[in-house]
């Protein structure tokens, strides 16, 4: 600039592209010149996406049963009336049956669901002891008291894993048989319980208190399993590597559900003949019925479904995009119209002036 | 109520008496029944406390708010307490304290720290910026307060610091230094007891004055002596008026008491700086925070802004909203509970503690957790940000060039940054004349003596007109010799007619000249007044060289001609002033001043002439004079006064009196007597004043010019442009006042004026309004201007205050004279309560105008030449009225725009954040459950979503600010406080609650009935969807901000981009590690599982572009179809490529250099041809579209390519 040193007064301001707020600067308008392409330009490709969103969850079949029992729907209404208001109730079983016409492509992964269970319950969610669930020793000797009243059992013991969460696993049990010929044998397909619950959780977050020599079951000594359980935590499985604190089925209720209609992974069937997925033919599916869910009006479902890039059948996201996708393009036809009326107008307005 | 409660704990304690009686040297007496009165040490404390700052008082203009008490300052360890105290007083900080104990003392769904650390952020933020202020304050403070000063004690001259000074302590001053507090002088080196100071860096007047000490004291002019001085004051106890100082003082000399009053002469204010004289000695009566200095300290603004107002409007509406929520919660909790499948399954049993808990305490505590729960729906930071953006953003304006004065290297000047945004929502200009308007640099022009009118021409006075002798032409042509020849009172005469007649006329003449460069208070710098003796070289000074010091401009200029005519005022010293006529020096003794007041609007001085005569010598308002006149020419001259007021000139008249030595003699008992008297001094002194001011022979009258500052009529015009009515308010009389309203514009040729002025009653007034209101209805096509005078408006303001302000509303433009200064703000109070409760914005220069700079909602200084009176009561000083439009059209503008966007961006983000959260719990059986983790909560405001808007608020620039400067009428986009109208901020909030539901319910579909979103067919949990919902959350909020920034400098992007970036970095990083210290690891891993599914990645992108439609449609649709002034204005600009060649030709206010440079590209581009420039005008509304003569006189003409 031509300011010279010398020539400034002393309380000049300084002459920066800051100061005078002369930055440079992108200014944008949002104008319909703009807005126009981008429109178009951002509801085709929204109309795609959404097409191709749709065609894949589509693409995913899903077989669903609502094994709950209420009366007169199948063999399991009579667990149901057996278990009623027992906790823990009666051992039980029933059998779903079902029959595949064709292949049901795989992966296929086995869901149960509950309806009605609020496992967002403010209480109920805060009811767990994240130390004690990695393996906290001292943790383990004093829950939590968050965990309350699932915090010392009636004789005084401290309950591992401690809380409500715990407390109500989900203890039905699922086996799936096959039978390949009519009026042939059921064979067993085998359920993959392993990899269902966060690899995080299972390998980072749930940790199993340190070994008292050698045992499990010693490191549990001095603690209660909870009321509901029939057996301790170290007698989940029988697999060392999937029992106590890190049981897989454990892991995965532990992650608790946002909304009160919730799915949780069972299995995976990936074995043997099964990695194509369930070949034609009739199924039984072998409940161990325990889960009581009638006192609150829930439902149990059991799922076969398969599993695209893009997670489980969900046709919300692409109808979402094709919806919002045309709104955009018929936003961009009105907005044309009326950009061009109102053009001539303003040229008008202008040319007046 | 705050100051009731300290001065009951004794902070402050009241003055027990009215007066209080100062022992000098502290020498008590002997006698044991004395009590000592405590005084406070001398130690100055600039640290704020503003709940203490009273409202300016209305009836009292020059007396500024009253004293802070700062026995409240900070210290180093008592900080942390009393800025936490500072802090909790602010409404919003207490809530969150409420909030936080809630936390604290309940089962509460969140942790304390969610808003315990916010609460601490924000409390963290005012304290350090407080902090910093303070510890500024301190050390200037330490500075002034450690300054060495020498006191005499004990016999000698002890050196201390300035703080160690106690009233009562003999002080020594030396030449050139300040003094340490408020002191009675006693001696100085000199005789007589005089000394001389300037008070510039009290008042801004740069004269010196002269201050006599008693004639008792000032022979006590070494230590030893004054060791002997005995002496009592008993002065009032202090206030902030600087003109005022009463007391006494008791001297005990053998044995003998002498009293001895005390006036504002003989009181050296502290702050004020000792000159031309080597030392003084004095006693301090005032010290600290009691110096008239502190108690006129500049204290901060407790005026609030509009926008603050409709922020706490829409906090309310919000606090309803919060609580309207956590019943409707609370409610349905219960409802649902009724059933106990859901109030307690078998999977979720209570304690039972929780179940014998009592029914009324738990519904309480589920109030007060809900309460928690959604409390982040206030915005905690919006205070600190608005309080940040405030603090940082008003530094522009001292920053910018375009109000940069170059020639008396003034930059604005920002007092309170609390009403930025105001300036942009200004309605009501009312302005000062003098020294706003004009430069207040007068020159004498012309003048009336005895019934004739002079011109001044080269030091000449030339007759002019008609006069009854026209014979008398060529004689004053030669006036200088005349006068030269009458100072010797010879008779020889080579013109005369009639030799009496001439020889009459030449006394006039003298008189007139005489009295004019007597009665005044110039002073003449840097000339050693004592000891001015008939020396060789100050005879041959010529006139040229002496340099006149004066508090009234006028006086200069009337001195300074009264020298270039010839006869030259020299000097005074002690009681003598010095003129010299043509060489031959006169000694006039100055027996009393009778100073200037704004009641009285006149001064006089008597003095005793050479030849033993003693004359009163009157100059004053033409109003104030003539009445108290006798004889002369009292009707020609009045005449003559009004064609001078016609040509916009400044009148004075000069009338004298010869008294006899027994009238002197009565009148200087009486003046003495008034002048010691200790009660109603001022009353006194009036009645005196009055008594002694009449009879007066009229000598004629003096007219001064007062050029009108740069760029003034076209700043008037704009102001009009953006629809802002100006007033102007003056004391001038009605000729005057229209005659500059009419060259600045304010009143234009095509205007219909309007006049209420000479109304003497009541009824006759009432009349006058009806009658002009009915002339407004007849015509409302032409505009309409309305002249009122002092008196007129009392009468209309008194009794007719609804009738005169629907006829001043349907007036364009108003103008006021004659107007005192407390009618003044009087006015501005009265349009302030009127039903559409108009934000006013009051300019001034003087210390007249402060009142009504305090009264206005924006008080604007002018840094003139009338002292810094209205610069430091003012909210922002400026140097030249031309710099309002800068101030009003572009800061105002943007202001306003950033910080209305601000608050309405802070409810809209706070809706988006916690209406998700209010419909989980439709979801969740109302058990409270967080949505979002405690982390995440916590950081929102202060992390995720803080940087962008602040950025915003302080940079944005919606459209070009020489765009805004040009088109006037853009102003009235964001006028009546639009932005913020209850209209927009239900379209925000309105819009905030969609967003919020789109998050949620989108979130909620997506996961539907819990499907696996994840390509190894896992499970999401509740903290994934609550991490969904917060993402989408964060971008689009975010990227909302973007769309409303327009103007992206590099830090926009940074904040905005870095903004969402902080966020994924911060939410890899907290959800990828085991928080040892945090109890519950919920977030572990979440957010990075959430990333990992391809259809969250879909949802989130479809949520946000979904969220973003709604508002792009709108936008597009209004800027389509009804697009403001504004929007089309961006328009402009984005059309013309040659921006800056734009800004240029167009924008006048810019620096020369730009300039020549426009000039020269628009020559070779051939660009700004007028009709563009006509263009710009042309999209202005159409009211001012026809009126061609605005066109005429715009700026935009004006600065022709």
């Amino acid at each position: 600039m031509t300011w010279s040193a010398a020539a400034r007064g002393a309380h000049q301001p300084d002459n920066t592209a800051f100061t005078q707020q002369r930055l440079p600067a992108w200014q944008p308008l949002l104008s319909a010149g703009i807005a126009l392409p981008l429109f178009f330009c951002a509801g085709l490709a929204f109309i795609g996406l959404g097409l191709g969103l749709y065609y894949s969850s589509n693409g995913i079949t899903e077989l669903e049963y609502d094994y709950t029992g209420n009366p007169g729907t199948g063999n399991c209404s009579v667990c149901a009336e057996a278990g009623q208001g027992r906790a823990p109730p009666p051992t039980c079983s029933c059998a779903w049956y079902f029959s595949l016409p064709e292949l049901f492509q795989g992966p296929v992964y086995l869901y149960y669901e509950l309806t009605n269970f609020y496992q967002n319950n403010r209480r109920y969610g805060v009811s767990r002891d994240d130390e004690q669930l990695s393996g906290l020793p001292s943790a383990l000797r004093q829950p939590a008291n968050e965990c309350a009243p699932y915090q010392f059992s009636a004789a005084g013991l401290p309950i591992a894993p401690c809380g409500a969460i715990a407390n109500s696993l989900f203890n039905d049990s699922f086996s799936l048989w096959h039978q390949r010929q009519p009026d042939g044998p059921y064979v067993e397909v085998p359920l993959d319980r392993t990899g269902i619950a966060w690899w995080t959780d299972y390998h980072v977050k749930f940790r199993n208190p340190p070994l008292v020599n050698g045992s499990l079951a010693l490191a549990f000594q001095g603690t209660a399993p909870p009321p509901n359980w029939p057996r301790p935590v170290y007698e989940l499985s029988s697999d060392p590597n999937n029992t106590g604190f890190t049981n897989q089925d454990f892991v995965v209720w532990m992650r608790t559900a946002a909304l009160p209609t919730f799915r949780k992974l069972y299995a995976r069937i990936r074995q043997g003949n099964y990695t194509a997925g369930l070949p034609r033919g009739a199924y039984r599916v072998s409940i161990t019925y325990n889960y009581p869910v009638r006192s609150f009006d829930g439902h149990k479902r059991l799922i076969f479904s398969s599993i695209s890039w893009m997670g489980g059948k969900n046709p919300f996201l692409g109808i979402a995009y094709l919806v919002v996708g045309s709104l955009c393009i018929l936003t961009g036809f009105v907005m044309l119209v009326v950009y061009i009326r109102y053009q001539d107008q303003n040229d008008e307005d202008e040319d007046e002036q | 109520m705050w100051c009731w409660i300290r001065r009951q704990l004794g902070f402050d304690p009241p003055h027990q008496t009215e007066t209080r009686t100062i022992y000098i040297a502290n020498r008590f007496p002997q006698s044991g029944l004395y009590t000592p009165q405590k005084f406070i040490d001398n130690r100055i404390i600039s640290s704020k406390s503003p709940e203490c700052n009273s409202q300016p008082h209305i009836l009292e203009p020059l007396v500024l708010p009253l004293p802070q008490e700062n026995m409240f300052q900070y210290t180093v360890w008592n900080f942390v307490p009393k800025t936490l105290f500072e802090q909790f007083r602010r409404v919003a900080n207490f809530y969150f304290l409420i909030i936080f104990l809630v936390q604290l003392m309940i089962d509460t769904p969140t942790s304390p720290i969610t808003s315990g650390l916010p609460l601490f952020f924000v409390i963290t933020v005012t304290a350090i910026k407080q902090g910093y202020e303070d510890w500024l304050r301190h050390n200037s403070d330490n500075e002034v307060n450690g300054a060495p000063v020498y006191v005499v004690r004990s016999g000698g001259l002890v050196k201390t610091r300035s703080k160690n000074v106690r009233v009562g302590d003999i002080v020594r001053v030396a030449k050139d230094e300040i003094f340490p507090a408020d002191l009675v002088l006693l001696s100085s080196d000199r005789l007589d007891g005089s000394c001389h100071v300037t008070t510039a860096s009290l008042d801004g007047e740069t004269n010196l004055k002269t201050h006599v000490a008693v004639p008792e004291t000032a022979v006590l002019q070494t230590v030893a002596s004054l060791d002997t001085l005995e002496a009592v004051i008993e002065c009032h106890q202090p206030e902030a008026d600087l003109y005022r100082f009463t007391g006494q003082m008791m001297i005990t000399q053998q044995l003998e008491e002498i009293l001895r009053p005390l006036g504002p002469e003989s009181l050296l204010l502290r702050g004020a700086r000792l000159k031309n004289t080597k030392e003084i000695f004095g006693v301090a009566v005032y010290t600290g925070m009691e110096t008239k200095m502190a108690l006129n300290y500049k204290s901060k603004s407790q005026k609030r802004s509009a926008v603050e107002k409709s922020m706490n409007t829409f906090l309310i509406i919000y606090l309803i909203i919060l609580i309207a929520e956590a019943i409707i919660s609370t409610i349905l909790k219960y409802s649902w509970q009724a059933e106990e499948k859901w109030d307690e399954p078998w999977y979720n049993q209570k304690t039972e503690h929780q179940r014998n808990s009592s029914k009324i305490l738990r519904f309480i505590s589920d109030f007060l957790a809900f309460l928690v729960l959604y409390n982040f729906i206030i915005p905690i930071s919006l205070y600190v940000t608005v309080e940040m953006q405030k603090f940082l953003g008003s530094f522009f304006i001292g920053w910018d060039l375009d109000l940069y004065h170059e020639e008396s290297d003034q930059k604005a000047q920002v007092n309170t940054s609390d009403l930025n945004e105001e300036l942009g929502q200004v309605e009501y200009v009312f302005t000062d004349k003098t020294g706003t308007l004009t430069e207040n640099e007068m020159q004498f022009r012309e003048c009336s003596i005895n019934g004739i009118k002079y011109q001044e021409s080269n030091g000449r006075l030339v007759s002019e007109g008609p006069t009854p002798d026209s014979s008398e032409g060529p004689f004053y042509r030669n006036s200088l010799s005349h006068l030269n020849n009458l100072s010797h009172l010879t008779t020889s005469s080579s013109f005369g007619t009639s030799l009496e007649n001439e020889i009459e006329l030449i006394k006039k003449h003298d008189l007139f000249f005489k009295a004019v460069s007597l009665c005044h208070t110039v002073q003449i710098s840097n000339v050693q007044t004592d000891g001015i003796g008939d020396g060789p070289w100050q005879s041959s000074l010529a006139p040229s060289q002496l340099e006149y010091y004066a508090s009234s401009p006028d006086e200069k200029a009337l001195v300074e001609a009264a020298a270039r005519i010839g006869i030259v005022f020299i000097g005074n010293s002690e009681d003598t002033m010095e003129v010299k006529t043509l060489g031959k020096l006169e000694r006039y003794k100055l027996l009393h001043v009778l100073e200037f007041d704004s009641d009285r609007r006149r001064m006089s001085v008597i003095v005793q002439a050479p030849s033993g005569e003693k004359f009163l010598f009157a100059k004053g308002a033409e109003s104030s004079v003539l009445p108290k006149c006798i004889g002369g020419e009292i009707e020609t001259t009045r005449i003559h006064v009004d064609e001078f007021a016609l040509k916009g000139l400044r009148t004075l008249c000069i009338a004298y009196r010869q008294l006899t030595s027994k009238e002197y003699e009565d009148i200087d008992r009486r003046l003495f007597e008034a002048r010691t008297a200790l009660q109603q001094r001022e009353e006194k002194l009036a009645d005196v004043f009055q008594f002694i001011e009449k009879d007066l022979v009229l000598l004629g009258a003096t007219a001064v010019e007062d050029r009108l500052q740069d760029k003034v009529p076209e700043t008037i015009e704009a102001l009009r442009m953006a629809g802002i009515k100006v007033w102007v308010l003056t004391g001038d009389k009605h000729e005057t006042a229209v005659s500059v309203s009419l060259s600045c514009g304010h009143f234009h040729r095509t205007m219909n004026i309007l006049e209420l002025t000479n109304q003497k009653s009541d009824s006759e007034c009432a009349e006058q309004l009806r009658q002009l209101a009915r002339r407004i209805e007849e015509d409302h096509v032409i505009q309409h201007g309305l002249v009122v005078d002092g008196t007129s408006l009392s009468l209309a303001l008194r009794e007719h205050e609804k009738l005169f302000m629907d006829v001043c509303r349907n007036c364009s433009a108003v103008l006021c004279c004659r107007m005192a200064p407390l009618q003044k703000a009087k006015v501005i109070r009265l349009i302030k309560i009127s039903p559409e409760k108009p934000i006013t914005l009051a300019v001034g220069d003087g210390a007249n105008d402060v009142s009504m700079i305090q009264e206005a909602h924006v008080g604007i200084g002018i840094m003139g030449k009338e002292g810094r009176q209205a610069a430091r009561n003012s909210d922002y000083a400026i140097a030249r009225f031309k710099f309002l439009s800068k101030l009003l059209f572009v800061h105002g503008h943007f202001y306003y725009i950033r910080i209305a966007t601000l608050v309405q961006y802070f409810f809209y983000k706070n809706v988006c954040f916690i209406t998700p959260q209010f419909l989980y719990q439709f979801y969740c059986l109302f058990s409270q459950q967080t949505l979002y983790d405690s982390v995440y909560l916590t950081l929102y405001n202060i992390c995720f979503t803080s940087l962008p808007i602040l950025v915003y608020s302080l940079l944005e620039q919606h459209i070009d600010p020489h765009i805004l400067q040009n088109k006037p009428t853009l102003y009235r986009d964001i006028s009546k406080n639009r932005q913020l109208s209850i209209k927009t901020f239900l379209y925000w909030t309105i819009l905030g609650f969609s967003h919020a539901f789109i998050f949620f319910f989108g979130s909620c579909f997506l996961m539907g009935k819990d499907i696996s979103l994840l390509g190894n067919g896992q499970m999401f949990g509740n903290w994934t969807f609550g991490t969904l919902v917060f993402t989408v959350m964060v971008i689009t909020v975010t990227v909302k901000m973007a769309l409303e920034t327009h103007f992206w400098t590099w830090i926009n992007h940074f904040v905005t981009w870095g903004s969402i970036i902080f966020y994924f970095v911060f939410s890899f990083f907290y959800g990828g590690i085991l928080w040892p210290f945090l109890g519950s690891q919920n977030m572990y891993f979440v957010f990075i599982q959430l990333l990992s599914s391809g259809s969250a990645w879909f949802a989130i992108i479809l949520m946000v572009v979904t969220c973003l439609f709604l508002d792009i449609v709108k936008k597009v649709f209004d800027r389509q179809l009804h697009p403001t002034n504004t929007e089309k204005a961006q328009l402009i600009k984005t059309n013309s490529s040659v921006k800056c060649l734009d800004s240029m030709c167009c924008f006048s206010e810019g620096e020369a250099t730009c300039a020549s440079v426009g000039r020269m590209l628009e020559r070779v581009i051939g660009r700004c041809s007028p009709t563009h420039v006509s263009r710009l005008w042309s999209a202005s509304d159409p009211f001012y579209t026809n009126d061609r003569s605005i066109l005429t006189l715009s700026t935009m003409e004006s600065s022709t390519c």
